[in-house]
């Protein structure tokens, strides 16, 4: 059974899983939220998703930074933050790369709010988690491979 | 199942004020199974804010990857010892929930 389950993890039946479900009427509460960027959390390529976001051609950064361990025990809590030292960052999102759906959280930030966020993910295996920051108007991204040693989207 | 309270700390330090959250929500992704291989649907927050002084200082969309009983840190400007802070999420069911703590 479990072994299963991570194989549907891997192969990316999940998500399609997922997809049937959604098309089947059978989560459509969630849909109905006018703000929530429903193409976005539901691309399943990190391509797709950053077309989602608008944001197509993000440019690698050393202002942004992407924390969390080298090495997370448990997929099923990742503590990951974003932080970017780029003036007028608006927006800050977290994106991983390897799971069913790659964005995991998007973050708009007024202005007066630090671009430093924190939060805990789930990741199903090792993967590059990436930070995307739109700062200017402009996107910019940083990479970072959070290596898992046991897989996160179960329990 | 009515939602447990957010757990919310603030503290403001040289005026900048940092907000630490832990959410209790399932966040369940709809890619499990149960004992029967049925699918258990999707449940997790889509939507979050929040607020100082009738003030949006953070506004976050989830997806399922989040983790079960969010924790979510961020930091804005200004907020004085006694301001309150407002969380607000919205989940895929559409249910919401608000709690609001002051700054220490």
């Amino acid at each position: 059974m479990n072994n299963q389950r991570r194989n549907v993890l891997k192969t990316g039946v999940g998500a399609t899983v997922l997809g049937a479900l959604t098309a089947a009427g059978l989560i459509t509460p969630g849909m109905a939220l006018a703000d929530w960027n429903k193409a976005a959390f539901e691309a399943k390529s990190m391509a797709d998703t950053l077309k989602a976001l608008g944001a197509a051609t993000p440019v690698d950064s050393k202002d942004v930074q992407v924390t969390g361990p080298d090495i997370a025990e448990n997929g099923a809590v990742v503590p990951v933050g974003v932080t970017s030292s780029l003036a007028g960052t608006t927006m800050v999102a977290i994106l991983i790369d390897k799971n069913p759906n790659a964005l995991a959280a998007s973050f708009t930030l007024p202005a007066g709010t630090e671009a430093n966020v924190q939060t805990r993910v789930k990741m199903g295996q090792t993967s590059n988690v990436y930070a995307l920051v739109k700062a200017d108007g402009k996107f910019y991204m940083a990479t970072k491979e959070i290596k898992v040693t046991l897989g996160g989207c179960g329990g | 199942m009515a939602a447990k309270p957010m757990k919310i700390r603030a503290s403001v330090k040289d005026g900048v004020t940092e907000v630490k959250a832990l959410i209790s929500h399932e966040m369940e992704t709809g890619q499990r199974k149960d004992a029967n291989g049925a699918i258990i649907p999707a449940w997790f927050i889509t939507e979050l804010s929040a607020m100082h002084n009738g003030k949006v200082v953070l506004s976050g969309e989830f997806g399922t990857a989040v983790s079960k009983n969010p924790y979510l840190a961020f930091k804005f400007k200004g907020g004085a010892a006694g301001d309150k802070v407002t969380l607000t999420w919205k989940d895929n069911k559409g249910e919401t929930r608000t709690d609001e703590a002051a700054i220490g």
